[in-house]
């Protein structure tokens, strides 16, 4: 491996692989990640600013924001307690059945989406297991909002679990030593020191959850019932535009989403750095 | 030594909710689907498993699955490498760019390429000419589901190869060894457990992919049509156990991707305990198959630089 | 993980080999293919027709063909086609789709002309299915603005089927009012907002229905209707069909770019001649699709009650002025849902 020729003057890089590996890496999200986007854009650009203001704007489009990040928030709140509550315990204790429980992770990953959607549907109906042990205490979950942040945690759960895991598992026993040679109780102890380093790999997690729930369709369509102004997700409405042959349409609506994720992911990314250097300055 | 957490009320506690709460929000929608599988006997379900067209989307979607892994490895090991063991502008702009198959809805994935290398793309009516069709054939299925699968593998990385550090490999090469041996010797061993999830997560999601893989597969039976589509349509045709036999093969291949990490552990684990009883006789066994770093070198000096930078692991 | 290792070894090879002869082409080998795209619940159907075309081909022509079939919304259907699915016949539900597809060029101008009976072998309409023994005393299309009578049926903007659902309303008060806008708009209004849950498609509505017991009246094509209740039991459901509702074609045309580059203008064309045949027919028929061959009809008079069925362009015009006052963005349809 001769990338001598990659070497900037004064860098003390001794490793070699500059070149080879900023060659597949610029390639591969030139191609596959950046390229397609321009498709996107195309479409974009066949409208004027105001027609373009005009279709994100619509009344019936914003009550699908409100629908789907009300929801989508919801869920990543569930998603965030429920997924450290599984890492934690996958991660310290052994049980019986543990190896089936951290195989389910993976499930709502691997199930196509509709199918999640058509269960959960059949699970939450007012005649399904679930929906008749709740409908009777009036709180009625398919086709109605909760119904829609039920599907999104479904979906993104492995998300916050995949996350919180590597990390519970990489955490030292020391750090355990030293809160408990300090007397402290569990649950201090757990604020306190541990929660410190499952922050960042919290919220990213979370994030992750919160930005995938924005984009999920398929798992949502069936438990909504999609009633204008009331269960319509932003998704939703995207497929609609499709259906009446209208890219630019979807297209439009597609790039708030992606600007509203991208955002996000962005800020994710600059807080957690910032965190992290925190952290280190603290450690000396 | 008592860990955090190990009283057994608490204990119990927790152990009691999280199973509790994974029964109801993940094992009875499983449940419920091999019900559905099966709820007409076992011979209507291998009827419908054994079906040719059922067979052949088996087939394709794991050959994807298969083509998928490695291309994401390659590029999820590049970048990692790229933006943990090198500094230069614009790195975070790359690890952000490599969200965006999470920040695009699957559904719009695919109109993006469809878009592109579709007969009115300008990329795709360039192909038509010359009679190549990527869309509505198996390449056009692979090139989505590399799309929405390629962040796994360097999201798991990334944050390990940087909290580990570079000094390993650099006292590798310094004492002679060849980038690819410093790469394959230090490298690989340290980052296999988090490569590992990587591959579990992009298998999950290349087999279980429904939104982009409609857009541009066309569904024909028999050629293009993935065990995800061939649940759909069996279901929208009201062969509604069909489906569900389908769905509940698709929740077997997860469980199996899990068994194979399962497998892959344990036997890594007992060659790993056989070597370190080796050297030290005792007790190092025990905390070493989860933990990803135990390696031999990680008794070189650089190991003390990854205790206090765990807190910047993430995904 | 208790499989050994030889037997692990051999699944995985067969699922691959599987898999690599799917990437290789069809795994049927045969000497020409043809390839129909249709609408999403017309699997069974074509499933039943294809081998029957197969075996007549074979029969007349010595020459081994095969027909293979792409399902799923219509419109998506024929959204795949512009961008390049090489489809060489389509068989939809929806006449907008393939004029879609005729105004890209890819079939040709005249294609309702083509064939017999605006190019639709079949037709049905748009029909209720109610629950055991009618308990609302649904009849007509009145009776469905009631207060007390919830009705399923899908978006009329992403299924085609709705769309019938919504025309064949309007019908009905057009002519029950005389055409006066104002109370037409009124039912149409009530109408929509007796919708319990709006579906994406015909499957999603039926599911509400059957399954989660949801409204009192599913709205559907006459054919449809017929099948769920023959699926879900015909003694649990009741299919009412009213005394006037619209004619729900179903187009059919070679997609004559793609046939000709496939080599399959001939197959293509008989493929769809095939359609009108007394054998295809009566499949058809059997399908509970209402068809046009005389013998067929006598012999399934007693499953088709008489009905007054109007047709979509004498009430709205042409498909495309009622795609744009209805169904486009902000057409009436957006309006008769406006808060």
């Amino acid at each position: 491996m001769k990338n001598v020729a990659f070497k900037r003057p004064g860098s003390t890089r001794v490793l070699p692989g500059f070149g080879l590996s900023m060659g597949i890496s610029v390639l591969f999200i030139s191609l596959v990640l950046l390229l397609p986007m321009t498709g996107l854009f195309g479409q974009l650009f066949e409208l004027s600013f105001s027609q373009y203001w005009a279709i994100i704007t619509d009344a019936r489009i914003v009550a699908s924001y409100t629908v789907t990040l009300g929801a989508a928030a919801v869920a990543a709140l569930i998603n965030a307690v429920f997924g450290l509550l599984l890492a934690w315990v996958l991660v310290r204790y052994e049980f019986p059945g543990k190896r089936l429980l951290d195989a389910l992770m993976d499930l709502p990953f691997a199930l196509p989406t509709a199918v999640a959607g058509i269960t959960l549907a059949t699970l939450y109906a007012g005649n399904g297991w679930m929906g008749r042990l709740l409908e009777p205490l009036g709180f009625q979950v398919a086709y109605t909002w909760v119904g829609i942040a039920l599907a999104m945690a479904f979906t993104s759960i492995p998300f916050v679990v995949r996350t919180v895991q590597p990390l519970l598992e990489d955490l030292p026993v020391e750090i355990d030593e030293a809160a408990m040679s300090l007397g402290a109780k569990d649950g201090v102890a757990f604020r306190r020191v541990i929660m410190p380093y499952l922050w960042p790999s919290l919220v990213t997690g979370t994030g992750l959850a919160f930005v995938r729930s924005l984009g999920e369709f398929g798992a949502i369509i069936f438990i909504a019932g999609n009633m204008p102004y009331e269960t319509e997700i932003t998704s939703y409405m995207i497929f609609v535009r499709l259906q009446e042959y209208d890219y630019a349409g979807a297209s439009a609506i597609a790039s708030v989403v992606l600007f509203i994720s991208l955002v996000l992911l962005l800020l994710i990314n600059v807080w957690q750095g910032r965190f992290v250097r925190r952290l280190h300055g603290g450690k000396g | 030594m008592r860990r955090i957490g190990d009283a057994p009320l608490t204990r119990r506690l927790l152990i009691g909710l999280a199973l509790a709460l994974s029964a109801l929000f993940l094992l009875l929608p499983l449940v419920a689907i091999f019900a559905q599988a099966f709820s007409q006997g076992v011979a209507v379900f291998w009827s419908n498993v054994s079906n040719v067209f059922t067979l052949h989307a088996i087939g394709l979607t794991l050959v994807i699955a298969l083509m998928t892994i490695p291309i994401c490895l390659v590029f999820g090991v590049a970048l990692a490498w790229l933006v943990t063991r090198f500094s230069f502008p614009g790195r975070r702009l790359l690890q952000t760019l490599i969200d965006i198959p999470f920040a695009v809805s699957p559904v719009v994935a695919g109109l993006i390429y469809l878009l592109l290398y579709g007969r009115n793309g300008w990329i795709g009516s360039w192909l038509d000419q010359h009679d190549i069709q990527l869309m509505f054939a198996w390449p056009g299925i692979l090139m989505v589901t590399v799309f929405v699968t390629c962040p796994f593998v360097a999201r798991e990385l990334i944050p390990l190869m940087q909290a580990q550090g570079s000094r390993e490999e650099e006292a590798a090469v310094t004492l002679g060894a060849s980038g690819w041996t410093a790469f394959w010797r230090v490298t690989l061993p340290n980052i296999r457990w988090a490569l590992m999830y990587g591959v579990i997560l992009t298998n999950a999601r290349a087999v279980g992919e429904f939104g982009a893989v409609s857009v541009v597969s066309g569904a024909i039976r028999g050629q293009t049509n993935t065990l995800p589509l061939h649940v759909d349509q069996l279901y929208q045709d009201y062969n509604t156990v069909g489906a569900f036999a389908s769905a509940a093969l698709l929740a077997l291949i997860a469980l199996l991707t899990l068994a194979a990490k399962a497998g892959l552990e344990w036997r890594a684990a007992r060659r790993e305990t056989r070597y370190s009883s080796d050297q030290l006789p005792e007790t190092v066994s025990k905390s070493v198959p989860k933990t990803s770093s135990q390696t031999p070198l990680e008794s070189m000096p650089s190991g003390q630089n990854r205790q206090p930078l765990g807190g910047e692991r993430r995904l | 993980m208790s499989l050994s290792y030889p037997f692990r070894r051999s699944v995985v090879a067969l699922a691959i080999s599987a898999g690599l002869t799917g990437l290789a082409g069809n795994a049927m080998a045969a000497d020409r293919e043809l390839l129909n795209s249709s609408y999403d619940i017309a699997r069974e159907l074509f499933a039943a027709i294809n081998p029957e075309f197969q075996a007549w081909w074979q029969e007349q022509h010595d020459e081994e063909v095969e027909v293979s079939q792409s399902h799923g919304g219509s419109s998506a259907q024929a959204r795949a086609i512009l961008q390049g699915l090489r489809a060489d016949v389509v068989t939809f539900n929806q006449v907008t789709d393939v004029q879609v597809l005729a105004d890209a060029g890819l079939v040709a101008e005249d294609w309702q002309q083509a064939f017999d009976n605006n190019a639709s072998p079949y037709y049905s309409t748009t029909a209720f299915l109610v629950r055991k023994g009618n308990p609302k005393g649904i009849e007509n299309w009145d009776d469905l603005v009631r207060e007390d009578v919830s009705l399923v049926f899908p978006n009329p903007k992403t299924s085609g089927n709705a769309r019938y659902s919504y025309l064949a309303a309007w019908g009905f008060a057009e002519r029950e009012f005389d055409g006066d806008e104002e109370q037409i708009e009124e039912f149409m209004r009530t109408f929509l907002r007796n919708v319990a849950v709006f579906d994406t498609g015909g499957r999603g509505a039926t599911t509400s229905f059957i399954e989660r017991g949801i409204g009192d009246v599913l709205l559907s094509f006459e054919s449809e209707v017929n099948n769920i209740r023959q699926e879900y039991g015909s003694d649990d459901y009741e299919v009412i069909v009213p005394p006037m509702s619209v004619l729900a074609e179903f187009p059919v045309a070679v997609v004559e770019a793609n046939a000709e580059r496939n080599g399959n203008s001939d197959l293509a064309e008989a493929y769809i001649e095939y359609l009108y045949s007394e054998d295809a027919q009566r499949q058809l028929a059997g399908f509970n699709y209402r068809v046009y061959d005389e013998t067929v009809v006598e012999e399934f008079a007693d499953d088709f009650p008489e009905i007054e069925l109007f047709n979509v362009e004498d009430v709205f015009g042409s498909w495309d002025e009622l795609m744009e006052t209805h169904f486009a963005n902000n057409g009436m349809l957006d309006q008769l849902q406006r808060r």
